[in-house]
């Protein structure tokens, strides 16, 4: 195969940043991710100072569902960075224990999350119905849609990125590591939306 | 991170799960306090640094930030630098 259409330094630190170029690359894409939530976060923070009276999350979401999402959001990290531990270990049948378990644990927060969402529809409570709504079902829905994104790629290192451990271990660990660090991003920005939403 | 002895990674193994029970329990805890009725103000400074303390504990441990090179650490420096413009500059006046 021809060198000039591929990607140097994925597999091994570039000699000037120090990172594999994988790595820096999504770096640079959570930078920008963390902007994105920014914006959300100050339009939160704007609707709500501007206003004399908000309810209180705890008064109107349901905050044990919430707190049992969290913790299934926080268990999916460790699984996650335990699939990527399991490769530098070079056992593949861990790394596929992890990976299938990190997977599950995104579909349950989803499958928690879509009971939330169904319970507030029945309720008529939409996103046009207040700006707490409006702001709750933007902010919950983008991070859902993360955890969609995050599922999709895991499923794909799960399923079929895995063939590559017999001829490059090293980037497939780069890799992992790489949908790792997003993946534990869409956990960090969850650990604060909930107490913004929910407790506060 | 790649590249570390297995030894090594033994020892990560242990940190990450060190991590988890810290993070489970902060959890418990900024729940816990939401029921104290504390005044408005107190109970956002309290979740707010509970939030903290737990996403520093994912960014240092889960992502490798701990021991990352310095360039990744610029860049999110410079993230974090418009992040708090763009978070309070907009509601300047009503804080």
């Amino acid at each position: 195969m021809s060198e000039a259409g591929l990607i140097k330094h994925i597999s091994h630190p570039h000699p000037v940043t120090g990172v594999t170029n994988s790595k820096l690359g999504v770096w640079c894409f959570l930078a920008s991710e963390v902007m994105l939530f920014g914006g959300l976060f100050s339009a939160y923070i704007l609707l709500r100072t501007g206003v004399t009276d908000w309810p209180r999350g705890h008064e109107i979401l349901n905050v044990p569902l919430a707190t049992l999402n969290t913790m299934v959001l926080i268990t999916s990290s460790v699984t996650m960075v335990m699939a990527w531990a399991s490769l530098q270990m070079k056992s593949l049948s861990k790394y596929r224990l992890y990976m299938t378990l990190t997977v599950l644990l995104g579909l349950a927060f989803l499958v928690v999350k879509a009971f939330e969402y169904g319970h507030k529809f029945e309720h008529h409570h939409f996103p046009s119905t207040d700006n707490f709504y409006a702001t709750y079902f933007t902010l919950t829905g983008l991070h859902g849609l993360h955890v969609i994104g995050g599922i999709v790629v895991n499923l794909y290192f799960l399923l079929f990125g895995v063939k590559m451990w017999e001829k490059e271990p090293d980037q497939l660990a780069g890799r992992v590591e790489a949908a790792g660090l997003y993946w534990h991003f869409v956990d960090l920005v969850w650990i604060f939306l909930f107490p913004v939403l929910y407790l506060l | 991170m790649s590249g570390h002895s297995p030894e090594a990674i033994k020892k990560e193994v242990r940190t990450y799960v060190a991590v988890f029970v810290a993070l489970a329990v902060l959890t418990v805890l900024t729940v816990g306090a939401s029921y104290l009725k504390l005044s408005l103000g107190a109970a956002i400074l309290l979740a707010l640094f509970i939030a903290s303390v737990k996403g520093t504990l994912v960014a240092a441990y889960f992502m490798h930030l701990r021991t990352e090179k310095k360039i990744v650490l610029a860049l999110l420096v410079l993230a974090v630098i418009f992040f708090v413009v763009l978070l309070f500059y907009p509601s300047w006046h009503h804080l």
